[in-house]
């Protein structure tokens, strides 16, 4: 795995490092605060609701819905050549929250609003990636 | 002051210059800011030692532009090598010129991203999404896309009236990069870059150069040719989705909503005024995106208003008649400034719009702007 993985990896920093630990661990979570409860991500250093800096990674049910998607023909990393064309999605997932992922496994039936839930990519020793099926 | 409306009519543009487009690899950003800001000089007359404000966008240091120009500006602006920063440098330095910090303002954009091989995605634009391999502006733009046909039936088809009618336009403009013509056909034959967005989606990458020159109304009509005045504008930000670049929910609905309406309360205009529109067409979608924010055709319905080669010159909204980034050079919004000018001084010849006197721009982007200018 981690001699021959080739793709980007995650810039893990303390900010993110519990999204990417609870993946690891097969859990999917998004950035919540302690203080008024919103759920946000991508990490951010404070609350962009109300600024607090006491916040927490609350696992999320892994469901969502379709926003959109784009397949993309063009490598801009060689690690992603053999994978062309590869299917980029947008979900909104069920606690609001909206993420960039991959569509994996068959997506023929993709449609904007349609349900699907997360899966674990293990990729690297250390790395895992939340990405999503139809559900 | 405290109205923005109060800033109607208080700036013009004497003078405007760009260098060639092309493949320039013994050139850097100073020389061919340079030679746009020599044609600008000569195109209104100016004194250059005159020019006490200076903008200078994606030129590595302001201080060596003024050394290479032989300027020591009283004001001066640097903005990001963002696309999008066309429409802040022009309304910044117009609300510049009518506070007085500046009396003469030159704007100067260079690029040498295709001599450099830029390539718009990857590690070049790291992004907290480059795992999954979703990267690039024409990504974003395709998944916007996908789901506006998602949303309201739009087709590729229809997307593709967008690239040919601006590819026409440049054919009538001999300094356009690309100038063959292309079909409907055309389009949906070419290659895939991100589906649903194709090659002929996407705009050009060359290098070149644009030099605009402001002043105050009064101070414009010591010049070589008739001012062109900055008659409204307006911005509107989208920034609290940042972590997925040159994308948004909403196709920056609100946000050109809210630019447009801005811009046509100043100027005293409505979209039927419009003689033509330049819109920063980075993606054909942006287009479809402009349209529907500025009210010439209800949200949704962009694929129908296209049809027919209604962007074309002739067409009832002319759109980018300089062939825009899509076919006539990547000047990131700073050549269509210089077009809109262009047409509003009748300098078009075959691309000129017949009696041409309310000229639009539009950046459909995470920084939205748009400005209309008018015959002084």
């Amino acid at each position: 795995m981690s001699e021959t993985y080739n793709k980007p990896l995650p810039k893990i920093d303390p900010v993110n490092r519990g999204f990417w630990e609870n993946a690891k661990a097969g859990r999917l979570s998004v950035q919540t605060c302690k203080s008024c409860g919103d759920k946000h991500y991508p990490a951010s250093p404070v609350c962009p609701k109300c600024l607090s800096s006491d916040q927490e990674w609350g696992v999320v049910s892994g469901n969502g819905t379709l926003e959109s998607w784009v397949d993309f023909h063009r490598a801009y990393w060689d690690g992603f050549k053999e994978n062309l064309p590869y299917r980029v999605c947008l979900v909104r997932l069920a606690e609001g929250p909206i993420m960039v992922s991959n569509l994996v496994g068959n997506s023929d039936n993709a449609k904007m609003g349609a349900a699907v839930r997360v899966v674990f990519d293990k990729v690297t020793e250390n790395v895992t990636l939340p990405k999503f099926e139809m559900a | 002051m405290s109205e923005l409306a109060e800033l109607k009519n208080r700036a013009a543009v004497i003078g405007v210059g760009n260098t060639a487009y092309g493949n320039f690899p013994d050139v850097d950003e100073y020389g061919l800011a340079a030679q746009a800001f020599r044609s600008a000089v000569a195109d209104c007359g100016i004194d250059k030692n005159q020019i006490d404000g200076l903008v200078v966008c994606r030129i590595p240091y302001y201080g060596r532009m003024g050394e290479v120009l032989g300027l020591d500006p009283r004001w001066t602006l640097t903005l990001p090598p963002h696309g999008r920063m066309s429409g802040i440098g022009i309304i910044e330095a117009a609300t510049a010129l009518a506070t007085g910090h500046a009396k003469y303002v030159a704007l100067l954009y260079a690029n040498i991203g295709r001599s450099r091989r830029v390539n718009y995605g990857g590690d070049e634009s790291p992004g907290v999404w480059d795992p999954f391999g979703f990267t690039s502006p024409g990504g974003a733009h395709a998944m916007a896309f996908q789901r506006h046909m998602q949303m309201f039936g739009t087709t590729t088809r229809q997307l593709a009236e967008v690239s040919v009618a601006i590819r026409h336009n440049a054919g009538l403009n001999p300094d356009a990069v690309m100038r063959k013509p292309i079909t409907i056909e055309d389009h949906e034959n070419a290659r895939f870059i991100t589906a649903p967005l194709r090659l002929l989606d996407y705009c050009l990458i060359n290098d070149g150069a644009v030099c605009l020159i402001l002043t105050t109304p009064e101070r414009a009509k010591d010049f070589k040719k008739p001012p062109v005045l900055i008659s409204g504008f307006g911005g509107q930000e989208s920034f609290t989705r940042s972590s997925i670049p040159n994308f948004d929910m909403d196709f920056w609905y609100p946000a050109v909503k809210a630019a447009g309406d801005q811009a046509y309360a100043m100027a005293g205009v409505s979209p039927k005024d419009v003689d033509a529109l330049m819109a920063y067409d980075n993606f054909s979608p942006t287009v479809l995106f402009s349209l529907e924010g500025l009210g010439f055709c209800k949200q949704g319905e962009s694929g129908g208003f296209v049809e027919g080669g209604a962007l074309k010159v002739g067409g009832r909204l002319p759109v980018n008649t300089d062939g825009g980034h899509l076919s006539n050079s990547y000047m990131q919004g700073w050549a269509l400034n210089v077009e809109a000018v262009r047409q509003l001084r009748g300098e078009c010849g075959a691309r000129q719009v017949p009696d041409c006197e309310v000229v639009q721009y539009v950046q459909a982007t995470p920084c939205t702007r748009s400005i209309i200018y008018t015959r002084g």
